[in-house]
């Protein structure tokens, strides 16, 4: 049974920086929001956790391309990721959350499962 | 004209290496070539078969695709096996249909060798040679617990591998008195099954089965001439190949007596228009039961067939590298010294579990043979002995002699002449490898889809490299000095492609000179470019995301995603209450707080979010940024000199000071440290910085290129006894031509020890002007201290730039939760491994 997701508005395009990533706090905890407006999807979301260190900067990375894959490299231990599918190009046996994403008027949306019970955080 | 047939019947190893060498060779033109399979897959890699058990697949293991044989218009016909050749009307019979043929290759490979024991056809025993084989070893497996093996030769020892990767109990049984018979003496033999028992493979040697019946315990019983018996569930039979000659023996081509299709040295058979290679082929009485002489056969065949009169097969060499179940064996030539006259040189460690054997002519200058257990680390080395007949050395001993008892003459990839073969697989001379190179591949992959080598059995791939990486570092100015996959330029190119065409954003030069988006190499590189050559605002629009995040966010990132900031201390000198300022501010923020080597105090453990307000803080305290973050001057160390010490000749502290403010901020290729010391004493350790100055009784003396950290290095005395005025035009000089010319991450060290010239080359171009370039460095410089500010104070005072400090846009009161702390020594630090629930 494929879990109930929900379309969260996280930011608005004002907050977004052209080539680059920012951050967001969604229900699914800490999601990256990168802008390339030179290409086509120009929106992608993945997991703001680099998994290697198990903090939470990836927004903070570099963007670019490596053979046309669009890839954001951890700021810290320069890993790169892709921003299509999440995974790690040092290593195919890691790979980050991929959240699809939406422009929907000037709201970013991002698809993120819904918690089965609504809890309270403490 | 019409075109004539060539059928190819056998899609193996070598029947795929023909095509491959033939379709490419003038003669394909005139010929329709049609292809016979008895499998249903395309080739694979037979060499490689055990690896199907741990993992590989079909597609792995595949020669070739389907595609290509398309694309080559070869007629490919699988799972079609041919089951009769009419000579006299050149016609082949499949079940589905006759074939006329012009010319005929067969390829048709061996049979595995089932000794003739009764009860070996039942169920349970099977044979190792093709991908349905091992399916339907591997489903027996499932309901076995032991398997035995018999034959304890090359494949077998690789089938007993299988075995055990299969997760049975293996056994290995031999008839022989010995493992590897053939390539191997008792010695070797009997390290090997040490080695080998002691993985937990059980070797029997010196056992002739008699009869294979149910058993007990287990699936089967093996029963053994000498009274002796084994239980096993299943059991592999690979006690050698027999050429698989059964259509040219129904046809009445001539065979051997023991077997194999007999062929001329141009691989063809009794009859003109029939041809064999491989392991169905005898020539000189011999079937190779290895693929390195099948494609050469195959090479052999491919230009006779063209009409090359020069084509011949005249024997092959049949040494052997293998790692089996783990253990280094080798064999190489006249292994069992049967030359006459031949001698040995044994060498045994049975403490580390070595074996090795030279067998050398009877003058002691060739190498004919060699054995090898336990370590292949001599075998490239003999191998290029043997093959090439380079005479031995005066110590032939220490090429099998443990390195530490004296050091054996190594036989580097320089010294191997142009003619020595490297892959034999592909007939890969050292001189067709400096060809590809020549030709513009300028690394291992390259060199390897350019020649085939290494794409065989693979044992050359440590040679091919050695070969590799020392021809290319002989053409040094030949390797790719390619920024990154976007911009095929070096860093000094595009410096000046920026300067000159005065472009002033990271778009602009990729649209003009480079491809795609860019990536972490070139976006932080260009962007240390724009500042050095326009000095712009880092935070400005266009520049924000060329930076490292260090330098997005002006402070530097720390394990935990938070930043530690260090206000700039120049020349090490802060009053007291500056001093209380950090103070007040790193209790506020409780920020962990350590003095750098530099100088200065670092704060360590701020968020995000906190920047900005910590900065406001400090610039009122009139705090500017340090630039411990960038690709730039860092501090400008100093001794306390002539004002305080009874022994200092010079204000050191003053220079230090004055040095640090005017160049503080500039953009290089490399971080970039000072120090200035106020007498000869150097408390300041200035020979180990990039600029370093000692004050003489007369003026400075300035010391070039130093640095400490990983690759010491001692700095170079660059000029003598300067005034304050000369001392700054002579750094003004030196640091804007590093700017331009270094590498990225090149250190002032490193560049000098690239710098053609060195010292002498520097010194002309600053002192004496050699360029005529002085003056336009020194106005550089000025531009840049005059356009100086503080980036920190710029960001701080405008909100659009502040926006970039948000943890998380839309949610400013959360808390990052992999952030936490503890205490240690009476300040806060990160908790080190954060368990997220």
């Amino acid at each position: 049974m494929k879990a109930r997701t929900c379309w969260e508005a996280v930011c608005t395009v004002d907050d977004l920086v052209a080539d680059s990533g920012i951050a967001v706090w969604t229900e699914d905890g800490p999601v990256a929001v990168f802008y390339l407006p030179h290409r086509l999807p120009a929106l992608f979301a993945i997991s703001h956790t680099d998994p290697f260190s198990g903090s939470n900067v990836l927004a903070r990375g570099i963007t670019g391309d490596i053979n046309g894959e669009p890839v954001v490299a951890s700021p810290l231990y320069k890993q790169h990721f892709s921003l299509r599918t999440g995974r790690c190009l040092e290593d195919e046996n890691v790979a980050v959350k991929v959240y699809p994403v939406l422009l929907d008027g000037d709201q970013i949306r991002l698809e993120v499962p819904v918690a089965q019970a609504a809890s309270v955080a403490a | 004209m019409s075109k004539q047939t060539l059928i190819v019947i056998g899609n193996g190893m070598v029947g795929h290496h023909f095509l491959e060498q033939f379709s490419q060779s003038p003669a394909a033109d005139a010929y329709n070539i049609v292809v016979f399979g008895e499998e249903k897959q395309l080739a694979y890699d037979r060499v490689h078969l055990s690896e199907y058990f741990s993992g590989s697949s079909h597609a792995d293991l595949a020669m070739g695709t389907a595609d290509w044989y398309a694309d080559q218009g070869i007629d490919l016909h699988l799972n079609e096996p041919v089951t009769g050749i009419d000579r006299d009307a050149r016609m082949i019979t499949t079940p589905k249909g006759e074939y006329p043929y012009d010319q005929l290759v067969l390829a048709t490979g061996s049979y595995p060798f089932v000794p003739p024991i009764d009860g070996n056809d039942q169920e349970g025993c099977f044979v190792y040679r093709t991908l349905d084989d091992l399916d339907a070893i591997q489903a027996s497996a499932q309901k076995a617990k032991t398997g035995v093996v018999v034959g304890g030769g090359l494949l077998g020892l690789e089938a007993a591998n299988a075995l055990k990767s299969l997760g049975l109990q293996a056994h290995v049984v031999e008839f022989a008195p010995r493992l590897m018979p053939v390539q191997l003496d008792d010695q070797g033999g009997a390290l090997l099954r040490q080695k080998i028992e002691d993985l937990g493979v059980q070797v029997h040697t010196e056992k002739a089965t008699t009869a294979i019946v149910p058993g007990s315990a287990a699936r089967l019983r093996m029963n053994f001439s000498d009274e002796s018996h084994l239980e096993t569930d299943l059991i592999v039979f690979s006690a050698g190949i027999r050429p698989q000659d059964t259509l040219a023996r129904a046809c009445g081509l001539e065979l051997g007596e023991r077997g194999g299709i007999v062929i001329n040295n141009q691989c063809t058979t009794s009859d003109p228009h029939i041809h064999a290679i491989g392991e169905c082929a005898l020539w000189n009485n011999f079937v190779f039961g290895l693929v390195a002489p099948g494609y050469t056969m195959a090479r052999t065949l491919s230009a006779a067939l063209n009409n090359d009169a020069s084509a011949a097969f005249t024997g092959a060499d049949i040494s052997t590298k293998l790692k089996l179940l783990g253990v280094d064996v080798g064999s190489i030539g006249d292994a069992h010294a049967k030359t006459p006259g031949a001698r040995n040189i044994r060498f045994h460690d049975e403490q580390a579990g070595h074996y090795r054997r030279m067998v050398v002519s009877q003058d002691g200058k060739t190498l004919l043979g060699a054995i090898l257990v336990g370590d292949n680390g001599p075998y490239d080395t003999l191998l290029q002995y043997a093959l090439n007949g380079i005479e031995l050395p005066a110590n032939p001993e220490a090429l099998i002699l443990p390195e530490s008892e004296g050091g054996a003459p190594a036989l580097g990839a320089d010294s191997l002449p142009d003619t020595a073969s490297i892959c034999s697989c592909h007939n890969v001379t050292k001189g067709d490898i400096c060809c590809a190179i020549d030709a513009g591949c300028t690394d291992l992959g390259g060199v390897k889809a350019e020649t085939k080598a290494s794409s065989g059995c693979g044992g050359c791939a440590a040679l091919l490299k050695k070969v590799v990486d020392s021809e290319l570092e002989k053409r040094g100015v030949e390797v790719c000095t390619d920024l990154c996959e976007h911009f095929p330029y070096t860093r000094q190119e595009l410096f000046h492609l920026v300067k000159v065409n005065g472009i002033r954003t990271f778009r602009g030069l990729l649209k003009q000179y480079g491809k795609g988006q860019g990536c972490d190499i070139c976006k932080p590189t260009v962007g240390s470019i724009l500042a050095t050559c326009w000095n712009e605002h880092i935070l400005a629009t266009d520049h924000v995301p060329l930076q490292d995040t260090n330098d997005t966010f002006m402070a530097n990132m720390q394990k935990n995603g938070t930043y530690s900031i260090v206000p700039r201390i120049p020349g090490g000198e802060i009053t007291p209450d500056k001093l209380i300022v950090l103070g007040e501010v790193a209790k506020q923020y409780n920020l962990y707080t350590k003095i750098t080597g530099g100088q200065r105090v670092d704060l360590f453990g701020a968020t995000l979010s906190e920047l900005p307000e910590i900065w406001e803080k400090l610039i009122a305290a009139g705090f500017e940024t340090g630039h411990a973050y960038g690709k730039s001057l860092r501090t400008v160390k100093s001794c306390v000199g002539s004002t305080w010490c009874r022994y200092g000749v010079q204000d050191s502290v003053g220079m230090a000071i004055t040095l640090e403010n005017r160049y503080k901020g500039l953009r290089a290729p490399h971080k970039v440290k000072m120090a200035v010391s106020g007498c000869t004493r150097e408390c300041a350790e200035a020979q180990s910085k990039d600029f370093g100055v000692i004050a003489t009784e007369k003026g400075w003396n300035l010391y070039v290129c130093g640095n400490g950290g990983m690759r010491p290095r001692h700095a170079d005395l660059f000029a003598t006894d300067l005034s304050d005025e000369e001392l700054i035009r002579t750094i003004d000089r030196v640091v804007m031509f590093y700017v331009r010319t270094a590498d990225r991450l090149q250190r002032t060290s490193v560049w000098m020890e690239n710098l053609e010239g060195g010292l002498e080359y520097l010194k002309q171009v600053v002192l004496e002007d050699s360029l005529g370039i002085g003056e336009e460095l020194e106005q550089h410089m000025a531009d840049l201290v005059d356009t100086y500010q503080c980036e920190w104070k710029t960001a701080v005072e405008d909100p659009e730039k502040r926006k970039r400090f948000r943890e998380f846009v839309n949610a400013p009161e959360q808390k990052d939760p992999v952030q936490q702390w503890t205490s240690e020594r009476g300040q806060r630090r990160p908790v080190l491994e954060v368990v997220s629930s």
